[in-house]
């Protein structure tokens, strides 16, 4: 079961701020999805190989070619702050 | 007390395709920022990942060379973590089900020959490039190169010095160009070392608690990182203090390394299978037809050698141990056949000499396999003396040029007309009378000095050959 400590490293991972009310009931809300999956524990799931896709297909390969050409003007037209062709963010020094 | 290392690896390499792994945009190094970033690459609302084809076959070509098992089904998972030079907020990598298997190499270090496992290589995307000192309080990120594809080799902790994961990370090196999978210029990062390190005391199963080094750019790098680290842990552990668990950063300035984030604040990444991506099948027609199309390892080359060529285990190594040196050697050999050893002393010896003294590497060589092959056949032919040779090499090395012209023009065809040589070596006689002297009374020796002074009247051109053989007819008589 989820606990307080447990949500905030996973908000504070996936960068999403919960506090206040929304706090206990998002922790409500994740631990009846845990209680409901939980259920498959009682199944035998020996020797069956877990599923990695719904779709029973397997995956399309493509050519090694270069057919995009260059957009970047389009695509910084709508980005917040570019300067000499870079994406700029608030500084981040691990 | 004593201690024993043991080391594992991780090393990326940047597959050298055409396109990205899931896009068609360019890979090509040093283009402008960001113009070779598609929707896929920038991880824009809507967009699919596509697999290119053929970075699913040199991924199966690395794990062919390496004996490994290839899962024929495999699968791509999204690894989960928050940075700018990944747009997407995830890396699509593989954890459970990776293309390549465990696999072995070996290795040779001071000609003990030692296996070390490879426990995995996975398909992975590189992320972009975060620039920290370009702009006041700003990253710049440049997307370019975010989607090349990257094939992480993985080690299982069977090294035991800094040797020893060099030696491993050289031979990986020279395995990836060898089957043409990536170039290996480690300066523009296409190939990667992540060292973990761990001591414990000598005789212990039980492994101690391991660092893992980051930023190593170089070979020379990655040995002294890891010497570094190995006395940083031995001194905590000696002063009673406990090793954390923990990625550092090599700084090759300061030649120190430090913490770059520790185990507590580690990222859980939360890995699960990317829905975007349906699991990858191999084909047995597949696997055989990449098997056929290997081309010959370094190890079949080097028992080729010894063979074939009857090269000594050293020659045959060194010679093998990168395939431009390889393909550069094989080459000269073209009709000098009979000269086998000449061009091994050739190419490892005058050649390797200015090409280490100009560190410049072979495929840049200022002089050409085929013009070398032509100076070796020279002096095949007794054209040439090898000494004349040498100042031939020189002169192609400084100014190009090809090697009849050179001859022709410096006037240094070896002078092998014997009325010519007779004529040079009567004189050297007759000047010489005490030596004849000597010569007669069963000093052998004194003969060198004759052929010195033959070869010094005819400006090294003569051969040498022939004035010895002149020299004893005529002293004899």
């Amino acid at each position: 079961m989820i606990d307080n400590t447990q949500l905030n490293q996973i908000a504070y991972l996936s960068k999403l701020s919960i506090d206040g009310d929304a706090l206990n009931a998002t922790i409500k809300d994740l631990n009846n999805i845990l209680t409901l999956v939980e259920q498959l524990g009682e199944i035998d799931t020996d020797g069956i190989i877990p599923m990695a896709h719904p779709l029973h297909m397997t995956q399309r390969l493509r050519e090694d070619k270069v057919t995009e050409d260059d957009k970047s003007k389009i695509f910084q037209s709508i980005a917040p702050k570019i300067d000499k062709q870079y994406y700029l963010v608030p500084t981040v020094i691990e | 007390m004593q201690w024993e290392t043991v080391i594992g690896l991780e090393i990326h390499a940047q597959l050298n395709t055409n396109s990205k792994i899931f896009s068609s945009a360019s890979t090509r190094f040093g283009a402008d920022p960001n113009s070779q970033a598609c929707v896929v690459d920038l991880g824009l609302p809507g967009v699919l990942p596509v697999l290119n084809k053929e970075a699913v076959n040199k991924a199966i070509k690395f794990g062919l060379t390496v004996n490994a098992h290839i899962n024929q089904r495999n699968v791509f998972d999204r690894k989960n973590y928050f940075y700018p030079d990944l747009p997407k907020g995830y890396q699509i990598s593989q954890l459970d089900w990776p293309i390549v298997g465990k696999g072995e190499i070996n290795i040779t270090v001071d000609e003990d020959v030692k296996i070390i496992g490879i426990t995995r290589a996975h398909l992975e995307e590189d992320a972009g490039k975060s620039v920290h000192d370009m702009f006041d309080n700003y990253t710049a990120v440049d997307l370019n190169r975010a989607g090349t594809p990257l094939l992480e080799i993985v080690s299982e902790p069977d090294m035991r010095s800094s040797i020893e994961a060099v030696t491993y990370a050289k031979k990986i090196h020279s395995l990836v160009r060898y089957i043409d999978i990536c170039d290996g210029n480690m300066q523009e990062g296409s190939f990667r070392c992540d060292a973990n390190v761990s001591i414990r005391p000598m005789g212990q199963e039980e492994l101690g608690i391991r660092t893992e080094l980051k930023n190593i750019n170089s070979f020379k790098f990655l040995e002294k990182a890891i010497n570094l680290e190995v006395q940083r842990q031995q001194d905590i552990l000696e002063g009673g203090g406990e090793v954390l668990q923990e990625t550092r950063l090599y700084d090759s300035v300061k030649h120190e390394t430090r913490s770059m984030r520790s185990k507590e604040e580690a990222n859980d990444y939360r890995y699960f299978p990317d829905p975007d991506l349906l699991p990858v099948e191999i084909s047995d027609e597949l696997l055989l037809e990449i098997k056929a199309q290997l081309p010959e390892l370094p190890v079949e080359k080097k028992a080729r050698f010894i063979k074939d060529l009857g090269l000594s285990d050293y020659d045959a190594d060194v010679l093998t141990s990168q395939k431009a040196l390889a393909n550069y050697f094989e080459i000269t050999l073209k009709d000098n056949e009979s000269n086998t050893k000449l061009c091994v002393n050739w190419v490892m010896g005058e050649l390797s000499a200015l090409l280490n003294r100009n560190q410049i590497e072979i495929e840049n060589s200022p002089v050409s396999a085929q013009d070398l092959s032509l100076l070796i056949r020279r002096i095949g032919d007794d054209t040439i003396s090898g000494k004349i040779a040498k100042d031939i090499f020189k002169t192609m090395w400084d100014e190009k040029g090809n090697v009849d012209e050179i001859i022709k023009t410096k006037g240094l065809k070896q002078v092998t007309d014997t009325a010519v040589i007779e004529n040079v070596v009567d004189k050297i006689i007759a000047n010489n009378a005490a030596q004849v002297e000597q010569f007669k009374s069963g000093n052998e020796k004194i003969l060198g000095f004759f052929v010195g002074e033959a070869m010094k009247a005819t400006q090294g051109k003569a051969n040498p050959r022939i004035i010895n053989k002149i020299f004893r007819l005529k002293l004899i008589k």
